[in-house]
Order: structure tokens, then sequence, then C-alpha cells
């Protein structure tokens, strides 16, 4: 690569780093309405929804099954434990299995 | 061990680390296999830390593609993280400008999952150093062992571990869910839109996700605000 790639690599650095700093320095120390900062509580669990559905049940492109048993199992190990690392951990345990068998 | 301190902070930063293991070391070697050398794949890793946008700059890279259009792309796809943030200063302890600056290079996807979903009403600033550190050193280590040992880990670790990132959000998400029909509702209705936009090819990603979030976090708060109902504080 030559010094392009420098170039935009600052380009890319800059519009990345400025959706991430600006809302947390921008808004420091001001009270937003209570609408807003309701909306705002919200994004937490609407962000998880649409981060895992449907993307989890693609992993494995050409494999369809692959993302669904992935999908019960975290569900089921979280329903049960609720604990992040034994959920992440059980569910690749569990896929790593199901993919040293088919 | 209480959730105020740095050291809290990495371990609960730990399984978005192994997350990104297997993501990093695949961008690495494909990297590699680009043409990028060891040292500006890891530069990418160090300076853009940005999973989704890195692997989309490397298929456009290896296409020829105008660099004013990779960044445009780059950003597309990061435009999102103005409503996490946003959505995250409400939590976060108060703190000076600059201290935030720098830890707000850290928020991601994943960090902020992690950060968000902390039962604590304010979160400190060390403990989001914690998280943050700990993702960042994984993303950018493992960028640099995938390109310089150029090889796959076995098919199928390599498969298994491409849940991961997938089951830690599930993970955040199902405790929360419990006994809250709110929460419930608002992970539903922004997985049913994502999906919507994603089978009808409307959106790309990026766009998609910032949608569906928004759309579902105003739609819920006006029916709720209606029945006089919220989420309690600190949630």
């Amino acid at each position: 690569m030559g010094m392009w790639y420098w170039w935009t690599l600052l380009g890319m650095a800059l519009v990345t780093y400025i959706p991430r700093a600006f809302p947390l320095t921008f808004l420091e120390g001001k009270e937003l309405p209570p609408v807003v900062s309701g909306v705002l509580r919200n994004i937490p669990f609407a962000v998880l929804g649409a981060l895992i559905f449907p993307a989890i049940l693609y992993v494995q492109q050409d494999n369809l099954l692959f993302g669904l048993i992935g999908t019960v199992v975290a569900f089921g190990l979280a329903f049960l434990f609720s604990n992040v690392m034994v959920v992440v951990l059980g569910t690749i345990g569990v896929l790593a299995v199901y993919s040293l068998i088919f | 061990m209480n959730n105020r301190s740095f050291l809290s902070g990495l371990k609960a930063g730990i399984s978005i680390a192994i997350g990104y293991f297997p993501v990093a070391l695949t961008f690495g070697l494909l990297a590699k296999t680009t043409g990028l050398s060891i040292w500006e794949a890891t530069a990418m890793s160090i300076f853009v830390y940005a999973g989704a946008a890195q692997y989309m700059s490397l298929t456009l890279i290896s296409k020829g593609v105008d660099p004013i259009l990779i960044v445009l792309n780059t950003f597309v796809v990061n435009i999102r993280h103005f409503l996490m943030t946003a959505a995250l200063n409400e939590k976060m302890q108060s703190e000076k400008r600059w201290i935030k600056g720098i830890y707000a290079f850290g928020i991601t996807d994943e960090s902020f999952s992690v950060l968000a979903t902390q039962k604590d009403k304010k979160i400190a600033t060390p403990f989001a150093v914690g998280v943050a550190l700990i993702a960042y050193s994984s993303w950018v280590v493992f960028t640099a062992v995938g390109h310089v040992i150029g090889a796959n880990l076995p098919a199928f670790l390599q498969a298994a571990m491409s849940i991961a990132l997938y089951a830690m959000f599930v993970g955040l998400l199902v405790p929360s869910m419990r006994g809250n029909r709110k929460v419930v509702m608002l992970a539903l209705l922004a997985a049913m839109i994502n999906g919507f936009f994603y089978w009808t090819q409307l959106l790309s990603t990026g766009w998609s996700i910032l949608v569906a979030t928004l759309a579902s976090s105003i739609f819920i708060e006006i029916i709720y605000a209606k029945r006089g109902k919220n989420l309690p504080k600190g949630v």
C-alpha cells in the first residue's frame, strides 16, 4: 500500500471517533428533557435486540441450523444462569462439539 | 469486588476480549491476503478500532475503491455510535471532558452493551476504562497475531467461536428481560424492524440497526408514557 493508505486510515479514524466522542463530551453536564432521556434509556435494550437478530442466525452463512442451535443454546443458558461468561463459553462449547461431529 | 474499580471493569470486559479473539485473528489474516503489511493492518486496529468498518474497508481496498468512498462508508457504518454514546452519557459518572474523550474511543457495540446493562445507577469512569481497555487490547493484539501466523484456528473452533459476540449480547439482554415487559418489548420490536430491513434489503446493516433501535425506543416510550409506566431508575 502507498501513502494513500495512511491518509485513508486517518479519515477512517476521524469518522469513527467523532460519533463516539461527540455525544459523550458535548452532552456532559447537560440536563436533557425527560422524554429524550427516557428514549435514551431505552436504547441499550433496543440495540441489543437489533444486534442479535437476525445476525445471530447467519454466523455461518451457509448453515442456518448452526445459527439456530447457537440461538437456542445461548438463550437457554442465559435464562438458567444470567452469567455472561457461562453463556459465551457454554454456547461456544456446544457449537464446537456440534461442528466436530457434523 | 464492587462495580466501580478498574479491575472489575477488566473482568466485565473479558467476554468481549474472548469474542474479539477470532474476529481480530481473521481480520489480521484477511488484511495480509489483501496485501496490507503487518504495520498497516495493526495500525488500522489501533487507530480505527471498528470491526465491521475494518472488514468492509478490506473489501473496498481490494476492489480499488476511491479512498474518499472508503471513509464515507466507514462513517455510515459507525453512525449508530452517536445513538449509543448519547445513551451512555446518561449513565456515566460526571467527568472531565478530556477523560471522557479518551474512553469514548473504546466505545463499540460490545463495550457499550456491557456498560449500558450494568445495574448500577451510575457507571464509574475506572470501570468503563477497564472494560474498554481489555476489549481494545484483544482487538489490537490478535490482529497482529492473525497477520503473523497467517493461519486460521482449526475450522471447528473458528465456526464455534463465530457465535461468541452474539452469545454475549444474549447473556447481557436476557437477565434484564426478566420481569420487565418493557425491556422485552424494546428488544423484540427492534429485532423485528431490523429483520424487516435485513430481509427486504431496504437498508444496509449500519442504517438498519440505527433505524430499528431508534424506532423501537421512541415507539415504546410513547406507549409507556401514555400508560404512565416507566423503567425503574437505574435500569
